[in-house]
């Protein structure tokens, strides 16, 4: 094999990196930008900068307040249902509990995999088909994507687990299941608390996108906020929504410090 | 751990959490009008749906594929700005780098924020700031990429070594010395995996991106659902998941031979 200099080598690297980014770029549509003008988004910026006030709280239930402890609700109700629907592909998948099948745990992982790999919108779109439109088509969504994603991170959890304990069951002659319920649960309850907490987050994160197809939420309003072109209750359901996962994210992080 | 802190001990406090999830739990279902009944009431409409998108239409295939490689295109400059941008601020995030509390605290606000936005929204608000194209999902996955990323990269900058550091600052470097050639050094490789983490992430959240007028696949599906055309709704979902399939693979396979 050749040898070739370090700095040849580094700057072929960088050849390479703005070929990359040229052939990214070249054949790409950027007239949208042309359009752009710095007045007009100072503008938009003035006008976000005095949100509708009075469209926080009215009463009428469909205000930004009530919408936004709906979308927390569709989060909540749908991580849940992912947790326990996960926990069956979690055993199936998870390599040291099919110590000699080695098919199992490739079939479950399989069906982990193609679960999380569609975007919680195309779920959000199939599910409004089944149940209509409304924050119950948002809970199934998020629901099934949870069980990919956390069934995942519980599989992963489960295979890097200190097998001692569950040696020191088997010693003294307790079946898989007793294993499962005093070796195993015990040690990986807080990191599975810890991970389901995250996973409610990035939930409430994604139901609040979920409106935009109609599956419940703050989306829908903040879509016909956008088409309307109103910034002022444009910049009051996004300031919500931060707000909102900020101290979501503060009280889980509280929680989750707590575990361990 | 003592007998003490055991679960015949603390039961009560076990039991009062398990209340209050379900206190939460049923309150938030009830206000959600889940119900149970009418997942299987409606699992026939559901079957009828799953029935149309179980034949794909696979002569849509050739159309498909312009925008998925624009999709991914789009995924990769969109991760490469957002990167670019989010190295030198991270530096400015932690006090390693710039020995400023001040700074660091603002810099992190400023990316708290940035990271709480929504993906798909952000791309809304940009549709309606910028405009209908291509662009704007580059734009969109850049700032996405700079929230997720800044905050890997300072975290990781917080758990480097300090001897280079001091080495550097007893022969009188100045910060920005220091953090090129003492603290880069030591996180570059974790910087590129990272780069592919958010890349991968990244083309599955652009695939949608496109629903909301951001360009790319997304685009086709919401003209196939549109049309109710559930073949080639299908046909758009199969190749969204066969896409994300082979960029994870191919970014694993890169990462082994550079890590």
């Amino acid at each position: 094999m050749v040898k070739i200099n370090p700095n040849v080598k580094k700057l072929l690297y960088i050849i390479g990196f703005i070929l990359l980014i040229w052939f990214c770029s070249y054949d790409l549509d950027w007239s949208s930008l042309s359009y752009f003008s710095w007045g007009s988004f100072a503008s938009i910026l003035k006008s976000m900068m005095s949100p509708e006030w009075s469209f926080f709280y009215n009463g009428s239930g469909e205000d930004v307040l009530s919408l936004m402890i709906m979308t927390v609700c569709i989060a909540f109700v749908g991580t849940a249902i992912g947790t326990v629907l996960c926990l069956p592909f979690v055993l199936l998948s998870s390599k040291n509990l099919w110590k000699k099948n080695k098919l199992i745990p490739r079939i479950g992982k399989f069906i982990l995999d193609a679960l999380r790999s569609f975007p919680e919108l195309v779920y959000a779109i199939i599910f409004i088909r089944v149940v209509g439109p409304g924050p119950f088509a948002g809970v199934l969504a998020i629901g099934v994507h949870q069980i990919g994603m956390l069934g995942k991170l519980f599989t992963e959890e489960m295979e890097k687990m200190d097998e001692v304990p569950v040696e020191a069951c088997h010693a003294v002659g307790a079946n898989g299941l007793q294993t499962l319920f005093y070796a195993r649960i015990p040690q990986l309850l807080p990191i599975y608390t810890s991970l389901i907490l995250n996973h409610f987050e990035i939930g409430v994160r994604s139901a609040s996108t979920l409106g935009l197809v109609g599956a419940g939420g703050i989306g829908a309003m903040l879509i016909f906020a956008i088409q309307g072109r109103r910034w002022g209750r444009i910049s009051i359901v996004l300031l919500t929504i931060i707000v909102t996962v900020f101290l979501l994210d503060m009280l889980t992080g509280y929680i989750r410090k707590k575990l361990r | 751990m003592k007998i003490k802190d055991t679960v015949h001990f603390q039961w009560y406090k076990h039991l009062f959490v398990v209340f209050v999830i379900a206190v939460l739990f049923f309150g938030s279902s009830a206000l959600t009008g889940a119900s149970l009944t009418e997942v299987f009431s409606n699992l026939d409409e559901m079957g009828t749906f799953l029935e149309r998108l179980s034949h794909p239409d696979f002569s849509y295939l050739p159309e498909l594929l312009s925008p998925m490689l624009k999709t991914l295109k789009m995924s990769m400059l969109g991760t490469i700005i957002g990167v670019l941008i989010a190295i030198p601020l991270s530096f400015m995030a932690t006090e390693v780098a710039t020995k400023n509390p001040i700074i660091t605290n603002i810099v992190r606000l400023f990316l708290n924020i940035i990271r709480t936005i929504p993906n798909l929204l952000l791309a809304a608000i940009l549709v309606a700031v910028i405009g209908i194209g291509e662009a704007t999902g580059i734009v969109t996955i850049a700032i996405f990429t700079f929230g997720m990323v800044s905050q890997l990269i300072y975290e990781s900058i917080e758990t480097i070594e300090y001897e280079p550091i001091e080495a550097n600052e007893s022969v009188g470097a100045n910060r920005l010395q220091i953090a090129i050639w003492s603290i880069w050094p030591q996180i570059m490789r974790t910087v590129i995996s990272y780069f592919f983490y958010a890349f991968e992430i990244n083309v599955r959240a652009s695939t949608v991106l496109g629903y909301v007028g951001a360009g790319g696949i997304g685009v086709s599906l919401s003209a196939s659902l549109g049309l109710f055309r559930y073949d080639r709704v299908s046909m758009v979902i199969l190749s969204i998941f066969a896409v994300v399939l082979i960029v994870d693979f191919i970014s694993e396979r890169i990462q082994r031979r550079l890590v």
